[in-house]
């Protein structure tokens, strides 16, 4: 186990350096000098000059890159062009919006698919299983955040039971901000819980099939039985590479969401920074979002790793 | 055939002609402002209303239908040509550096939500219908290399591969000959799959305002102009999101069907 998990961290951080090269590479093909931006164009060659060296714009580009790596290390991601705060610092804030939610968009997703995912399953090819199987499929297709516009018109609009978008903010306490969060969570979850309902069925019906489902079911234990004390814990290794997909999912599309609600998460904080060509900010939430995704897909690894010891010994 | 297979390839079929019907002739000139009609619900004129500036909404769906349908297909294609050979050569030598090589690649560009790669090119080159095909273009890459590696690894075992290698045709040859059609109906199906998430990709991509700029209709910047008028105009935030639904469902049933269809080991075990 612990060589395999070492195996894993190595990847994860050669990943994780390649990524960066990338991100530094695409962003640094933009056009324009950001010092020239922030001054404008009848900006003095020393002032400019001067800001070059403040930015650390004044080195050679692998200088560069790697002054921007070991700074990240260091929890220094450089300064907004714009707003001439700490990048880190606007990030931090914007993230406490745009992770809570994604975590609370994966716990309705998980609390919502798990039942339905293992009803449809017990009850195969009966009108239950069929009723599941429809509104999953209609689920799949319908944008989130036009269901999101949906639910707005529907719970904040008409029957007031929510706000139309805003942040209260967590200072308010936690039933606030999660009240807040609530619509949000819901049209980021809903899609994402179809089709991890749609994976619980296809992993039980595998498992149903399987000689120790019978075996189980010969020494004695009911159907219901059965499916709960084996056929579930062995559909979860297929259940949770589908959640870790998910988590980056719902992170990105926490950025749409955001846009419906209001939000001031992520997405904002990025929409603001491509319009004022704010680049720094945009590759550090760009290299935020990567890592998140790397990070999340080896957490999954090793947490099926000590599952399922079978998969050590692949990859 | 089955029921799925039917539906979906109806509903598709609408919205493709529908697309295609709307270069010769849309109920109204899809971009005249006509005020004075501004933000009618569907009624026997405009049967799906119009909009703020009093422009045809079923004009606009229609025109709309070709911007989506335009940016998924061609993003589909772009991972569909590169993916494909990638998967076939990484299956062709298998466990060798270049096998590795692609896979890590793949791995990678997964790490890239389609939304993220279009915020990069959009923070670079500025938003665009072209930087959205780029974007789910990029993301589709490692999908179809994927599926197309998996499957051609289990044909390399089969024994008419290696008649063909006793026949002496190398790898090159054997993946284009032998394996591509073999994968073909998988790809097809991969496509379609592909080709549903495009139209949503490309419509939240929109939606955000990263996609199709003005004057081009895409079905996702109708809905972010709906937002603000969403309490007095509802019509205007439904008929795009259904347009968007109906399409993505039938493509996914087509999908499902295809797959059932043209796979018929599949047939027979549900039988």
């Amino acid at each position: 186990m612990l060589r395999y998990a070492l195996k894993r961290l190595i990847s994860l951080a050669l990943s994780l350096a390649v990524a960066s090269v990338v991100i530094f590479a695409v962003i640094e093909v933009a056009p324009g000098d950001p010092a020239s931006f922030m001054l404008g164009v009848n900006a003095q060659p020393e002032t400019l000059a001067a800001l070059r060296a403040e930015l650390g714009l004044d080195v050679s580009r692998p200088q560069r890159y790697l002054n921007w790596v070991s700074g990240m290390l260091a929890g220094d991601f450089g300064t907004s062009y714009t707003y001439r705060t700490p990048v880190a610092q606007m990030v931090a804030d914007r993230l406490w919006v745009s992770l809570p939610l994604a975590l609370y968009a994966l716990t309705l997703s998980t609390l919502i698919a798990f039942p339905v995912g293992i009803y449809a399953a017990a009850r195969r090819g009966k009108p239950g299983d069929l009723a599941v199987m429809g509104a999953t499929q209609l689920g799949i297709a319908v944008p989130n955040f036009w269901f999101a516009m949906m639910l707005v018109l529907i719970f904040a609009i008409n029957l007031r039971w929510f706000n139309a978008g805003g942040f209260a903010g967590w200072d308010n306490g936690l039933w606030a901000g999660l009240h807040s969060l609530t619509l949000p969570a819901i049209a980021l979850a809903l899609p994402q819980a179809a089709i991890l309902a749609r994976v619980m069925r296809s992993a039980l019906l595998d498992i149903l099939g399987e000689d120790f489902m019978r075996t189980a079911r010969a020494k004695g234990l009911s159907r219901r039985q059965a499916l709960w004390r084996h056929g579930v814990r062995n559909a979860l290794i297929p259940v949770l590479t589908i959640i870790g997909l998910q988590f980056s999912f719902l992170l990105a599309g926490s950025i749409i969401i955001e846009q419906v609600f209001y939000l001031p998460g992520l997405g904002r904080l990025v929409f603001q920074a491509i319009s004022a060509r704010d680049l720094i900010v945009v590759e550090s939430v760009v290299m935020l979002l990567v890592f998140a995704v790397i990070t999340v897909n080896f957490l999954v690894d090793l947490a099926y790793a000590a599952v399922d010891p079978r998969l050590r010994s692949r990859t | 055939m089955s029921r799925a297979l039917i539906l979906g390839a109806a509903l598709s079929s609408v919205v493709v002609l529908m697309a295609l019907l709307s270069f010769v002739w849309t109920p109204y000139d899809h971009a005249a402002l006509n005020i004075p009609e501004k933000l009618q619900p569907p009624n026997a004129q405009h049967w799906f209303g119009t909009d703020h500036f009093g422009r045809d909404m079923f004009s606009m769906i229609m025109v709309g239908a070709r911007t989506s349908i335009a940016v998924a297909l061609v993003a589909v294609g772009i991972g569909m040509a590169l993916g494909a050979p990638l998967g076939l050569a990484a299956a062709a030598r298998k466990g060798s550096w270049l096998d590795e090589l692609i896979m890590r690649g793949n791995d990678l560009v997964f790490a890239f939500p389609s939304l993220v790669i279009a915020i990069l090119i959009t923070a670079v080159f500025g938003p665009g219908a072209v930087n959205a095909i780029i974007a789910i273009g990029i993301f589709n890459i490692p999908v179809f290399a994927r599926i197309t590696r998996g499957a051609a690894l289990s044909l390399w075992e089969r024994e008419f591969i290696l008649a063909a290698r006793v026949a002496g045709k190398g790898a090159a040859r054997i993946s284009a000959e032998h394996i591509l059609p073999n994968v073909a109906n998988l790809l097809i199906v991969q496509g379609t799959i592909q080709f549903s998430l495009g139209i949503l990709a490309e419509a939240g991509l929109s939606y955000v305002g990263l996609g199709a700029q003005p004057p081009t209709p895409s079905w996702g910047r109708m809905l972010a102009d709906a937002q603000t008028m969403v309490s007095f105009a509802p019509h205007l935030a439904l008929i795009p999101g259904l347009a968007i639904i109906v399409t993505v469902l039938g493509l996914n049933l087509l999908g499902d069907g295809l797959r059932d269809w043209l796979d018929p080991r599949i047939r027979v075990a549900r039988a």
